[in-house]
């Protein structure tokens, strides 16, 4: 094998991988993304049913109902609101008042199913989707949060 | 006093890096004797200096000097002193200090140990340690100054992430780094190779005992954050594809690539050129990881900060580090043609394909883990790219990597013949098939997904071609039993520690695909008394204690007992816990294991008289992290390799001798 034909199978290896990677996030791509709405967004876009997405904002206060690990609530991001049911553990840090996202499938009866509820948080207790979401409905007080 | 003591150190272990990263290159480049010697004390000074700044942060820690911002916002005098002390990384600030001290360490371990190196290379591969240094040294000092004083300081402290205080937090970030900051080396000595415009198998040696190093602490380091997350998240779950996962899992594969391809240079002297780029890779990939960790972009409690400065400063690190590194390959790549000649089919062809594969699965969880990032700066829309995508993406490219890997080993250098390593690996193949459907049968046959089978047959046969590649190198069958020990011993070590690495990857791929497929979870609301069957074993929830004092939260403290027939099995104490500052609860699962499943106890909130509780068995999930560290084994066996030591300091000799 002289080095020409080697650096030739070196290239073919190269385009084979890229090949079948770029074929394998193509087809994956479309199916796997998972946007991020706030209840407004939801509001004024016409969101198929069955549709992974994730929708973020705070919990509004009295709007937890638990029966069993069956939790129905709302989410808000101070503009519009959106009703919510999930069946499960919810994490810790789940609390009225507090930003959470939830991540699972609206369905045609406008209740958006939850197959996850996150509760992720940093410092200031408050999910960066959810924090951003408030900022840009304009009722977000820098520096509050919602817990303090 | 002490807080200034660190500052004051900290600067002069600037002054002193910028000496070190430019005295001894000009001195290397002038053939300076003199100048270029200054590399090795300026490292231990450099060590000296950070560790010291290091230890005065430790001591406002652990004396709770609440004059120190630092300590104001991340500790408590309520907080035990492993958290007092493991709580110095355990902030933005802080960490980025571990960050350079292990820096240093590396950096001084070349002047230690580095005595058989050609002074022109250790003199660079040092200098350009140093210009690391700096760049980190002045992201401290100017964005991130953990001695910064609060005026006037208040009585008490902020405390601690309720979900950082674990033994975890002493153990993970350290190893992290030792890995991250460790390939720094491999790509110092690239740097230095492509100024002297000289790379061959000497090299690849030199560099080989550092990458593997890097390689094992991050292996281990990953595997702890993994058996962190898995016990402390009160779902079980090990892995999320989430995005600060993912920036420690890039530089392991392109580590892990360059782990070979370093092999290919030092026996055959090959793919030098290929290495040389991995090792920029690998080092950018780690300070990737720094920059999506650090600069508070995305939200995880691994993101301690949200300082845009602090985002734009390391971005410019990382643009100047790998867009100089790459500047310089271009130019000098060109250099490095030729090197031995190998058919496909052959152990070097192997390993390539191993590093196309490996690279190729790095470059798409970056893409994966990039893609919102881009999408929210361009305003495509918020959105994530979640388990789905790199399960879809991810498993397909390591199917094909794991079957070469079983045969790879059976592969002679050079020229290889692919029908005799088949040959000899056809009762491994039948034997997996046959585990195959034996596993899926057990778990139920048609109930189980065949893809379980699938991950468990190339488990099987990773690790029975494994072993089968190691009982043909100390020639089991073909000679006496009474000199098998002699055989064994006589084998080089490297060679068991890869026996060894590749059995760990077998049995963590076991791991993965046994806790994934045939886990059974089980959530319900139980009374005090009532008994739930979870895979064969009866759980009964026999009481649950409030208000139980610990040292800075109280905790709810549920009993469980575990029985299988009448037979008590173990005793689980999950806990739920209220810490005090900052005011957060937390979850303890309590996990019972037999080594081949873990019996997972999770208790939650009251409800009406009983308690939520969520029940997991899953099946091999030990697996996952006993396979790691039979990895990191491997690895240290290998690392203790007489070749390492002996025989790799001399150029002209290894030049000698040829091909060794």
């Amino acid at each position: 094998m002289t080095r020409k034909q080697r650096r030739l199978y070196f290239v073919l290896l190269g385009m084979l991988a890229l090949g079948g990677a770029t074929a394998l996030v193509l087809t994956a791509i479309s199916d796997t993304l998972v946007y991020f709405y706030t209840p407004s967004q939801m509001a004024g876009q016409a969101i198929g049913p069955g549709r992974r997405l994730r929708v973020g904002g705070l919990v509004e206060q009295g709007s937890v109902v638990k029966d069993k690990a069956n939790v129905a609530f709302t989410i808000t991001d101070l503009t519009a609101t959106l009703p919510v049911t999930y069946t499960g553990v919810l994490p810790d840090l789940f609390r009225e008042g507090q930003g959470v996202v939830a991540e699972g499938r609206l369905e045609r009866d406008g209740v958006f199913h939850a197959s996850e509820v996150l509760a992720k948080h940093d410092e200031k207790y408050m999910p960066k989707e959810v924090a951003d979401a408030l900022k840009k409905s304009g009722r977000w007080q820098e520096g509050e949060g919602t817990k303090q | 006093m002490i807080p200034e003591t660190g500052q004051f150190a900290l600067i002069l272990a600037l002054l002193v890096a910028l000496t070190q990263a430019i005295v001894p290159m000009v001195g290397a480049a002038r053939r300076d004797t003199a100048q270029m010697a200054l590399a090795g004390p300026a490292a231990l000074t450099q060590l000296a200096l950070v560790a010291i700044a290091f230890a005065a942060l430790m001591t406002c820690y652990v004396t709770s000097d609440f004059s120190v911002l630092n300590v104001v916002q991340n500790s408590h005098t309520d907080k035990p002193l492993l958290y007092k002390i493991a709580g110095v990384w355990g902030n933005h600030e802080g960490s980025m200090l571990l960050w350079v001290l292990i820096l240093a360490l590396y950096g001084a371990s070349v002047a230690l140990f580095g005595g058989n190196l050609p002074p022109a290379l250790k003199a660079r591969a040092l200098s350009v340690q140093a210009m690391i240094a700096v760049g980190f040294l002045l992201f401290i000092l100017f964005t991130s100054n953990p001695f910064l004083r609060a005026d006037p300081a208040p009585m008490n402290g902020n405390g601690l992430n309720p979900l950082l205080q674990d033994p975890g937090l002493a153990f993970h970030p350290p190893f992290l780094y030792l890995g991250y900051v460790g390939f720094s080396m491999a790509f110092s000595f690239a740097i230095a190779a492509l100024i002297e415009g000289r790379v061959d198998a000497a090299w690849a040696r030199w560099v080989r005992p550092w990458t593997l190093a890097a390689w094992c602490a991050l292996t281990l380091g990953i595997a702890m954050g993994s058996w962190w997350a898995y016990y402390t998240l009160g779902w079980g779950g090990w892995w999320y594809w989430d995005p600060v996962e993912n920036a420690s899992f890039m530089p392991w594969l392109a580590g892990t690539a360059l782990l070979h391809s370093a092999i290919v240079v030092e026996k055959r002297d090959a793919l030098r050129g290929w290495t040389i780029l991995l090792s920029i890779l690998t080092f950018s990939l780690s300070l990737l990881g720094t920059f999506l960790v650090r600069s508070g972009i995305l939200t995880s409690v691994h993101s301690f900060a949200s300082d845009p400065a602090r985002g734009v400063f390391v971005l410019a690190l990382l643009g100047l580090v790998t867009g100089g590194s790459l500047t310089l390959f271009a130019l000098r790549a060109g250099r490095l043609q030729g090197g031995g000649l190998f058919a496909p089919i052959s152990r070097e062809g192997a390993l390539l394909l191993n590093n196309v594969l490996l690279a190729t699965a790095a470059g798409t969880v970056l893409l994966g883990t990039l893609y919102p990032l881009f999408a929210d700066a361009f305003d495509m829309g918020k959105l994530s790219v979640g388990p789905p995508f790199f399960n879809a993406v991810f498993l397909p490219l390591m199917v094909p990597l794991v079957l070469v890997m079983a045969v790879g080993p059976f592969l002679a250098w050079k020229r290889g013949d692919l029908a005799g390593a088949l040959g000899r690996l056809k009762f491994v193949f039948l034997l997996s098939l046959a585990i195959a459907l034996a596993a899926w049968l057990i778990e139920g046959g048609t109930a189980s997904p065949l893809w379980a089978a699938g991950g468990i047959g190339l488990a099987a046969w990773l690790g029975l071609g494994t072993l089968l590649d190691w009982a043909d190198r100390v020639r089991l069958w073909q000679a006496a039993l009474a000199s098998l020990p002699q055989r064994v011993a006589r084998m080089p070590r490297a060679a068991h520690g890869m026996t060894l690495a590749h059995l760990g990857m077998a049995i963590t791929i076991a791991g993965i695909t046994g806790s994934t497929a045939w886990k059974s979870e089980h959530i319900q609301v139980m009374r005090i008394g009532d008994e739930v069957t979870v895979a064969g074993y009866r759980l009964t929830l026999d009481s649950v204690v409030d208000d139980l004092p610990g040292p800075n939260y109280s905790a709810s403290r549920a009993q469980f007992t575990a029985r299988r027939g009448d037979r008590v099995i173990a005793v689980l104490h999950p806990e739920k816990r209220l810490y005090r500052t900052p005011p957060r609860p937390t979850t303890q699962a309590a996990i019972h294991t037999n080594l081949f499943g873990d019996l997972y106890v999770v208790i939650g909130e009251a409800d009406g008289g009983g308690y939520v509780t969520r029940l997991y068995y899953n099946p091999l999930a030990p697996w996952i992290f006993m396979g790691a560290v039979v990895m990191v084994l491997g690895g240290l066996v290998s690392l203790s390799d007489r070749r390492f030591r002996i025989g790799a300091p001399k150029r002209a000799a290894a030049l000698a001798t040829g091909k060794a």
